[in-house]
């Protein structure tokens, strides 16, 4: 008898996501699916209000990261307000921007790794639940884990001084920032009380690439083999190729490194971008139009980056970058887990910019805000912790937003994490008759590996239900399992 | 009246560091009841001039909040609820190491057993949890919800007041 297995949801992924797995007669996997409920009302919430509010009421659209959410709508705006492409800000305005940013991708990449990766490569995907959390790390590794904590707290100790409160900040408007750093901030967070300061998080950035360098050592086989396969990239780069997170062109490779998207300027991205609808799923699949739908999708994320930028420019980082290119000889990197890497060099480089832009005066000046033209549509790009992601507004006469598009990292991702699920499904469940733990768990270490985030900041307290539910082939529900 | 889980405000003493902490989205309606009432307690605390509490909020818990508790004797953390009968529950909390089944975020009780973990110290935590009822993307929060807060509200002043 055919089967239909059902995850719901998967766990530590934000919002709600569900599995689908069908077998066949045979027992083999016949089709898999992962099922996103994503949030699209707010597009029709920001309808109607002046687009000057936009970076603020976005915010509120992800609490996981809504600095990325709240600098892309900046930069949308930027162009409303007759400020330039992302090129016509002050410097203090840009630099005060890229810190906030690279200090949201500090602490979110941080959390991803600690939090959420490293109980799997800790423990394993077949260990227990009660062991695989951070709570689990801390006992296996006090060190560790502190030092996650604290690279946490300085990140977002980054945001509250540029945006002006951790939460709910407003400090990027329209044309430029609402405040720069004081001298007394700008220290704080260079030299600050230890082990606060720019150096520490460096040197313990480098410490996490370390265990993770270790660990592949040791699992090489898992690390290379679990859930990859070709795909093309996208993300932002700098106009010299390097990697830039907070401002660049749109370049994409194919699996094999040949550009297929040649730095185009973001602001024509609906020229090259197109979105799929598929009758099973809320969340659309997005593809590069030059390729197709069946040919044209694309990662996007750490991974991406690293294999559309041609260098990135902090120097420690920089070395990283190229042990990891050195393992595919330069070629794009497929494999799923190496993700993890990718997100570590990360975390070095933003530590890297926080420290240089800590260092550079332009940081404490008092030119905030560029006004110019005013344009009736802005659209802003920005590379968000978990990838790609596209605000887009038209306004009318009246300064309100009549059109809102937001193109998120986890859409541009959802046919890679359709095909991670396939991966795991195909290698563990062939021929299986019932899904186990570790079977379950494998399924979300490969959709964990792109820490999808799907818009869902309610978390109203005793929510958060582990429901596994099976379906015959008629679909009458013959067991669920709710945890 | 001595809503359901409540215990009588004593907890506290004079010399303790109060942290309290709310959290939810204030862009989803009634999600952000924990916020709402840290800021409005936070108000209240500067008009009376009282000592001793710190305030903070965010969407949700998560790791570095074990340095905070460790840093306080006594949290209270506030969050909104789509559960119960009651306006508001008060309730003291247990280290609780498992959150197999969160997401990005962290269950108070996980904060909780992450702090002692990591800085060997077990502060005295409880949760205030106020009735929700809508959670949409909007920012206003429904009327039933605003007379939850407000009950809850007066319930902790009552309860801070004896402390100090």
């Amino acid at each position: 008898m055919s089967k239909k297995i059902v995850i719901e949801p998967v766990t530590r992924v934000e919002g709600h996501g569900k599995v689908t797995i069908h077998l066949d007669d045979q027992g083999n996997v016949a089709q898999s699916r992962l099922h996103i409920v994503e949030f699209r009302g707010f597009e029709r919430f920001v309808q109607g209000r002046p687009y000057w509010e936009a970076p603020v009421l976005v915010e509120r659209l992800c609490g996981i990261c809504p600095v990325s959410h709240h600098l892309a709508a900046a930069k949308a705006v930027d162009v409303i307000a007759g400020a330039g492409t992302g090129d016509g800000l002050t410097p203090t305005a840009e630099k005060i921007r890229r810190l906030m940013h690279y200090g949201q991708m500090f602490q979110s990449h941080t959390l991803h790794f600690f939090h959420l990766a490293s109980p799997d490569l800790l423990f394993g995907y077949d260990a227990p639940p009660e062991q695989r959390n951070v709570i689990g790390v801390a006992l296996a590794n006090r060190e560790l884990a502190t030092q996650a904590v604290l690279m946490r707290k300085y990140g977002q100790e980054v945001i509250a001084a540029t945006a002006g409160k951790k939460i709910h900040g407003t400090g990027a408007i329209p044309g430029g920032v609402n405040k720069s750093l004081t001298i007394e901030e700008r220290d704080t967070l260079l030299k600050g009380r230890a082990p606060l300061n720019a150096d520490k998080m460096i040197a313990w950035s480098q410490g996490a690439l370390a265990f993770f360098k270790d660990y592949y050592k040791k699992n090489k086989a898992f690390i290379d083999g679990f859930s990859q396969f070709p795909s093309n990239h996208l993300s932002l780069v700098r106009k010299d190729g390097a990697l830039d997170l907070y401002h660049g062109v749109l370049r994409a490779v194919d699996a094999a490194g040949k550009k297929i998207l040649n730095d185009v300027d973001y602001q024509d991205y609906l020229s090259h971008l197109r979105e799929e609808v598929r009758s099973w799923s809320y969340m659309k699949f997005p593809f590069l139009k030059i390729l197709g739908k069946e040919k044209g999708w694309y990662r996007v994320g750490p991974l991406a980056r690293l294999n559309t930028a041609d260098f990135i420019p902090t120097p420690l980082a920089q070395k990283e970058f190229e042990a990891f290119k050195a393992v595919t000889g330069g070629k794009p990197n497929n494999m799923c887990m190496h993700t993890h890497w990718a997100r570590l060099i990360e975390v070095l480089h933003s530590a890297e910019v926080i420290r240089d832009l800590l260092l550079d005066s332009d940081i404490t000046g008092t030119d905030l805000v560029t006004k110019g033209k005013w344009q009736p549509v802005g659209v802003g790009v920005i590379e968000a912790p978990r990838g790609t992601l596209m605000h887009h507004y038209r306004v009318n006469e009246d300064d309100l937003i009549t059109m809102a598009n937001l193109i998120v990292s986890t859409t541009h991702n959802n046919e890679p994490m359709n095909r991670a699920v396939n991966c795991v499904a195909k290698a563990m469940m062939t021929g299986q008759k019932e899904i186990t733990e570790p079977m379950m768990n494998a399924v979300e270490v490969a959709i964990r590996a792109y820490d999808p985030c799907l818009s869902c900041a309610t978390h109203a307290y005793g929510q958060m239900p582990l429901e596994v539910s099976l379906y015959d082939a008629t679909g009458k529900l013959i067991s669920q399992r709710r945890k | 009246m001595t809503p359901p889980g409540s215990s009588s405000p004593s907890a506290g003493n004079k010399s303790s560091r109060i942290l309290i902490y709310g959290y939810g989205n204030l862009g989803r309606q009634d999600d952000g009841l924990g916020v709402a009432l840290v800021e409005a307690l936070e108000q209240w605390a500067a008009m009376e001039k009282i000592s001793g509490l710190d305030f903070d909020s965010n969407y949700q818990l998560n790791a570095e909040d074990a340095l905070a508790l460790a840093e306080h004797d006594v949290v209270v953390f506030v969050d909104a609820t789509a559960e119960g009968d009651a306006p508001f529950v008060f309730r003291r909390l247990e280290a609780h190491a498992t959150i197999a089944f969160s997401t990005h975020a962290m269950a108070p009780e996980s904060v909780l057993a992450l702090c002692a973990e990591l800085y060997s110290k077990q502060p005295e935590v409880w949760l205030l949890t106020i009735r929700g009822l809508a959670w949409e993307p909007a920012a206003a929060m429904t009327p039933a919800a605003h007379a939850n807060l407000a009950a809850a509200l007066a319930f902790l002043k009552l309860w801070l007041q004896a402390t100090q």
